[in-house]
């Protein structure tokens, strides 16, 4: 039974390292958009494992507000980044650091 | 019913008020519409002042004061013409109200019980801090009733003269502002019933000195003059402060009457405290009254106009110290040994200043270094514990001295300005007026018998002889003094008024006596001189000595001591040498520089030194200069190096190391959001592991 729980929970864990890497390696916004939807999913998925072994459904609960928040994030980044591309004719991060000290 | 002494001090505040704003837009409401409203809106200011005065007031008081009043308003709205006019009648009206209204208190005073001359009026409340509760309240007794008349009485007269001496001035309405602040705030001085307050008037009458000093400023030196003044005063205000702290630790109360009432009981006789409180006053008094060590500033403060002199410099202000004195009786008769400090060094100011007076050659600073002496008199008698005595003499020195200055001013009206004595001579013919009245004054201040000087110098010179304070010491300095009053003041008055005529042809034919409008206060002042000392006649010649029990209920707290009995005989022949001392002084006098006048001269040539010594009034400026101002410059400087470079640089150094620390840490910032992503992953990592 731990073995089963491991195996979720070691899956939530590559899929949120998978989601990590690629925001740190790569440059494309909407790349690094879908990594952090990959990290959210990664997370949801510990949850729903913990909720489900611990028969509680307060895990549960967090999934359903994450994933109302990245829907909501999503919303809202695409907008920003479509925006940015027609500002600047590209979403290759590099040219973005405009906000530095 | 002596709710109206409130006002004493408050017209000369309104009459400062307008003269000043008047003074400030003159002229930008000359030959203007807008003059005759502003002009009117300053009388209808005034107007409402007294309108909540008379709701303040029983009916009779009101109706002194609102004549004048309803005459100045008119001739504020319709005398716009002539407007100096205008500062003259506010200026010298609001003193006079003064006056009158202090006359009534007198009047009043004297018709209650001696036991209940003591009335406190609250104005308003003033500060309320842990067990600290503070009026803004005036007290009205004996002593306070005498200085509010001198101040108010000699203050009027010499308004009165001002408007002659000082016709035609530019600055006309800010000397009529300056003035009548300083009447004021000495009538606040003199009025509080609290030492914070009296300090308040302390301060006040400083800066009004200040400023009257300097009051042509375009000149450095008045400038410089003034400066010295104030500072000099400073030292010995920080004596005086550091005094009404050390009351209130004491007795934890900072009024009149509850700190003298409980003296003798809370402090032991010839304690540490009490000696310390009364010395550390006694500094105070030193630097406001121009006393050894302090005296150095009265000399320079005759650049101001001579009115001012008169006023503040002889009559009132440098009075204040022996007032204060007078004032803490009931704590100084506890230390003995404070009492002798004063008794000394009045007495060695006394002598020292005469002597300097020898050989000066400026026509009012003769008159300064005598009233340094005077006022040496006077500490001489309140620190043998006379204090009556003391202020007696304050009283007739305030009518001569103010006389001889006002007199003085009449005689550099009539030159042109000119001020040195040397270059004067047989005025006696020109100005015949102001020599009777001149005359009149130095017989007043060398002592001559039937005039008021020798009346209060002869009751000083007896208490110096035979209080249980005094000794035959103090007198025998006191009685060399007279004399020396005597030769010097008779120098000043026969180099100016007889001899031969040693002005130049130009002055000469200039020379004219003054108008009648400053003539006038100086018969006031001559007959005060004359008949003044007649309300203090010593009792061994008869006569009830009224100033004297007039005084004695200020004195009830004071401990008392078992004065010793002399006979009459003795204090006639007291008095018959003082005279005879007075009048070899004026003898030597005659002789030097009426009979043959070449004396002074060749003894200036003979005892070179001496001569160079005492002109150069013993360098004690120059001394002062090397041994504290220069020091202090010094110090100063190196102060200023220490601020500029240690604070300034400690300062600037925070901002500066902050600044670079921010350039730094901003680099950290790149605006790429995957090193952000780095720290916060790698943060992560260090967290987990």
């Amino acid at each position: 039974m731990i073995s089963q729980m491991n195996f979720f929970l070691i899956t939530g864990l590559l899929i949120f390292g998978i989601g990590a890497t690629g925001l740190l390696i790569r440059r494309n916004l909407i790349i690094c958009f879908m990594s952090i939807e990959l990290m959210l999913n990664g997370v949801n998925l510990v949850f729903v494992t913990f909720s489900h072994y611990l028969n509680s459904a307060v895990g549960m609960l967090y999934v359903l507000f994450i994933m109302a928040l990245a829907a909501a994030e999503v919303a809202i980044g695409l907008a920003i980044i479509l925006l940015i591309y027609r500002l600047k004719g590209t979403v290759d991060m590099d040219s973005l650091n405009t906000m530095k000290g | 019913m002596f709710d109206f002494i409130v006002l004493i001090p408050l017209f000369p505040l309104f009459g400062a008020f307008l003269n000043g704003i008047y003074g400030v837009f003159r002229n930008k409401w000359a030959n203007k519409p807008s003059h005759t409203i502003g002009v009117a809106a300053i009388g209808l200011a005034f107007g409402l002042v007294l309108l909540l005065v008379y709701k303040m007031l029983s009916v009779p008081i009101v109706l002194l004061a609102l004549v004048p009043a309803l005459g100045a308003f008119l001739n504020f709205i319709f005398g716009y013409k002539w407007s100096d006019k205008l500062v003259s009648i506010i200026g010298v009206g609001s003193v006079g109200i003064s006056f009158v209204l202090s006359a009534l208190a007198l009047w009043k005073l004297i018709h209650l019980d001696p036991e209940a001359r003591f009335i406190e009026v609250v104005f308003y409340k003033w500060m309320v801090s842990g067990n600290l509760s503070l009026d803004v309240a005036f007290l009205l007794d004996p002593l306070s009733a005498v200085m509010i008349l001198v101040v108010t009485g000699v203050g009027f007269l010499i308004h009165a003269y001002s408007m002659g001496y000082m016709h035609n001035d530019p600055s006309y309405p800010r000397f009529f502002s300056y003035l009548n602040l300083f009447v004021f705030f000495m009538l606040i001085l003199v009025m509080s019933n609290n030492f914070p307050l009296m300090f308040v008037g302390w301060e006040g009458v400083g800066l009004c000195s200040y400023l009257l000093i300097g009051f042509w400023f375009e000149d450095d030196y008045n400038a410089y003059a003034g400066n010295k003044a104030f500072i000099v005063n400073r030292i010995g205000d920080f004596g005086f402060i550091l005094a009404i702290f050390l009351i209130f630790v004491t007795f934890g109360t900072l009024n009149y009457k509850d700190v003298f009432e409980t003296a003798s009981r809370a402090l032991p006789y010839n304690g540490f405290t009490v000696t310390a409180i009364t010395l550390l006053l006694f500094l105070g008094a030193t630097g406001k009254s121009a006393q050894i060590p302090l005296y150095v500033w009265l000399p320079d403060a005759m650049a101001g106009p001579t009115p001012v002199s008169a006023l503040i410099h002889a009559a009132t202000m440098v009075t204040a110290g022996v007032y204060m004195v007078a004032r803490c009786n009931a704590l100084y008769t506890l230390a003995p040994v404070s009492l002798a400090v004063v008794a000394t060094i009045g007495a060695l100011t006394a002598i020292f200043a005469a002597s300097m007076g020898f050989a000066q050659k400026d026509i009012k600073r003769i008159l300064a270094y005598s009233t340094i002496s005077q006022l040496g008199y006077m500490f001489l008698g309140v620190g043998v514990a006379a204090f009556s005595a003391g202020i007696f003499h304050l009283v007739t020195h305030a009518f001569f001295k103010a006389l001889l200055f006002l007199s003085a001013g009449s005689v550099i009206h009539a030159m042109g300005g000119e001020q040195d004595v040397m270059k004067m001579g047989g005025l006696k013919g020109h100005i015949k007026k102001t020599f009777i009245v001149s005359l009149v004054g130095t017989l007043a201040i060398a002592g001559a018998p039937g005039f008021s000087g020798f009346f209060s110098k002869d009751e000083i010179l007896w208490q110096a002889y035979s209080s249980p304070y005094g000794s035959k010491f103090l007198w025998a300095i006191g009685v060399i003094t007279a004399g020396m009053t005597a030769f010097y003041m008779f120098r000043w008055l026969f180099l100016i008024f007889f001899g031969e005529e040693r002005m130049d042809h130009e002055t000469k034919h200039h020379i004219h006596e003054s108008p009648n409008s400053m003539l006038i206060p100086l018969y006031v002042l001559a007959f005060l001189s004359i008949f003044g000392g007649y309300m203090g006649v010593p009792e061994s010649l008869g006569v009830k000595n009224y100033f004297h029990h007039f005084l004695e209920p200020v004195t009830q707290y004071a401990y008392k001591v078992e004065w010793p009995h002399y006979s009459h005989a003795l204090e006639y022949t007291l008095m018959i040498v003082s005279v005879a001392v007075a009048f070899a002084g004026f003898a030597l006098a005659y002789i030097c520089y009426i009979k043959d006048p070449s004396i002074p001269v060749k003894f200036g040539e003979k005892y070179r030194t001496l001569y160079k010594w005492v002109y150069n009034k013993y360098f004690v400026d120059e001394f002062y200069g090397i041994l504290f101002v220069k020091g202090l410059l010094k110090t100063c400087f190196g102060m200023r190096a220490f601020d500029e470079k240690a604070i300034d640089g400690a300062v600037n150094g925070t901002g500066k190391s902050l600044y670079w620390s921010s350039i730094l840490t901003g680099k950290l910032q790149t605006g790429y959001i995957y090193h952000y992503v780095w720290g916060i992953v790698l943060g992560l990592l260090i967290l987990l592991f």
